[in-house]
């Protein structure tokens, strides 16, 4: 029988050609990456990592100890929670600012000013630019300006989520149902009323889901940019680590855990009964 | 006909009660942080960061710098790459389990495990991985690869769930082995789904690998650290744009792919 000379899968060639082109791909990554699996395994590094994960066990927890922890997570979420505050301020004027649906000088003709559309682009460009330099990278440029401590991280959480709201804010409101707006507009109403009583009540629920989603990105956020020194549990975190503690880390890690859980329960929650 | 008019909708005081808390929240956060708004708003505060600011201009566009952040840029795509296919390779594995091919127990023990992953962000898993392999882009890359495991171990374990099971309980009963019944009747179904989960974290990890380098995992973070701490001012501002440049390519590339593939 012919068949019993093929393969019994019939793609097989394809399968291995595309296997050997990955890996052929592959091999510059892996020496690029200075991947070297064999270091975690050199016996000095081991000793080193042994200790530190064996400290893991028993997580640090004398009350002064403690106590420090409740204060420093508590920071976080304040650094969060501020930061988003400020960064709605910036936010809303801007979503007011760029949204389409609003331009009254659209109606009839459909297009709009020329003044109009420029204002529109440079604050929708001021928002992209806020939005793509990483929230790190901005608390590692606050840090230097301003120096430790949580202004730098509160700075940071304001300047990138006003950037990614009011993109978001302007694009949820520009998708929503435009003819109770347009309707208002057409009969002479402003701009702000057109937005309260005609796209407002349309998308109220998702962007209030929206912002709590981001305050829930925020608190991870906060403690990240701790590690760069922008106060709250990452900033502890790191020094802890730098010192080899292995319990603080992992008594820091827990209850970092727990709070992105229960700020995951919180919004959830929020957003269920608000949204 | 004032008595055919509907009755009002009744307050909902629990709603009014929490957007008491999150005023509650919002003022307790402003009063008890330490903020530095007036050491900010001095005179001497705008002037010495308007000149840290203008220390930025013009950025350093030498050949030798350029071609170190290109190197950089080129170490980011790589360590999100590997790191990505590490994620895949584990997270196919946990999914495995966490799907409760296993039993219930496997399933709720490895979904524990990788919540666990999945809620400890990149960079602190490459702080905590620099401690065992030193720094450098391999720490960085074990990073994305352990925070992105949880997250793709979870969305394969949901996407195997939700597989149609009857191809493969047909190849079983007809006799193929577990192993052969898996790849050719539950995995090519889910495929799609996993590619287009993978692809999506792919470009999440280019983002975040251009920052991990901050603790000292690599890549262009570690370069604009670096500088950054020498003061370098115009040599920092070239790896920021260079980070800008990353990230828009990716996400030009990501909206191309997307059209085209939705088209």
């Amino acid at each position: 029988m012919a068949t019993l000379s093929s393969h019994p899968d019939p793609a097989w060639r394809g399968r291995v050609a595309a296997t050997a082109v990955c890996l052929l791909i592959l091999w510059p990554a892996l020496v690029v990456t200075e991947f070297k699996p064999w270091i975690l395994f050199d016996w000095q590094s081991l000793t080193a990592t042994g200790r530190f994960l064996a400290d893991f066990l028993v997580p640090a927890h004398s009350s002064e100890f403690l106590a420090m922890l409740l204060e420093q997570t508590w920071l976080t979420v304040a650094i969060a929670t501020s930061g988003l505050a400020l960064a709605l301020l910036g936010a809303i004027p801007a979503t007011l600012i760029v949204n389409e649906q609003l331009s009254i000088s659209r109606l009839g003709t459909g297009r709009m000013r020329p003044l109009a559309t420029l204002l529109r682009q440079s604050v929708r460009w001021t928002l992209v630019v806020l939005r793509s330099v990483p929230e790190l990278v901005w608390a590692l440029l606050f840090v230097r300006i301003i120096g430790l401590g949580p202004t730098a991280g509160v700075l940071a959480i304001a300047l990138t989520y006003c950037g990614m709201l009011g993109k978001v804010y302007a694009e949820i409101l520009e998708s929503s149902d435009s003819h109770a707006s347009d309707t208002l507009l057409a009969n002479g109403s402003g701009r702000l009323a057109a937005l309260l009583y005609g796209a407002l009540p349309e998308a109220a629920s998702e962007l209030m889901s929206y912002t709590f989603y981001r305050w829930e990105c925020a608190v991870r956020g906060s403690v990240v940019m701790g590690f760069v020194g922008a106060g709250g549990l990452g900033q502890r975190m790191d020094e802890s680590m730098k010192m080899l503690a292995g319990a603080e880390v992992s008594s820091m890690l827990l209850v970092f855990v727990l709070l992105v859980a229960l700020a995951d329960q919180f919004s959830k929650v929020l957003r269920r009964r608000l949204g | 006909m004032n008595h055919m008019m509907p009755k009002p909708p009744r307050r909902d005081w629990t709603v009014l009660a929490m957007l008491a808390l999150l005023v509650v929240l919002v003022v307790a956060s402003f009063a008890s942080l330490p903020l530095k708004w007036r050491e900010f708003f001095t005179l001497e505060a705008v002037n010495s960061s308007l000149e840290l600011l203008a220390g930025f201009a013009p950025p350093d566009l030498s050949a030798p710098f350029l071609a170190k952040t290109g190197g950089a840029a080129l170490e980011t795509m790589a360590m999100s790459a590997l790191g990505t296919l590490l994620a895949v390779m584990a997270g196919l594995a946990f999914s495995l389990s966490a799907s409760g091919r296993f039993g219930g127990v496997a399933r709720s023990l490895m979904r524990g495990l990788l919540n666990v992953l999945r809620s400890v962000p990149e960079l602190v898993w490459a702080s905590i991985l620099l401690i065992a392999c030193g720094l450098g882009p391999f720490g960085g890359t074990l990073a994305l690869g352990a925070h992105t495991a949880g997250v793709l171990g979870r969305l394969f374990a949901d996407s195997l769930e939700n597989a149609a099971p009857l191809p493969e309980q047909s190849l079983r009963t007809n006799g193929a082995s577990a192993a052969a019944a898996f790849f050719y009747a539950t995995l090519p179904q889910t495929l799609p789904q996993m590619l287009s989960y993978t692809l999506y974290r792919w470009e999440n990890n280019i983002r975040a690998a251009a920052i991990l380098g901050v603790v000292g995992a690599g890549g262009l973070g570690q370069m604009l650290k670096y500088h950054l701490s020498l003061f370098q001012m115009q040599k920092a501002a070239t790896v920021i744009i260079a980070m800008l440049l990353l990230v828009a390519l990716v996400d030009g590339i990501s909206f191309a792919l997307r059209r085209f593939l939705t088209r």
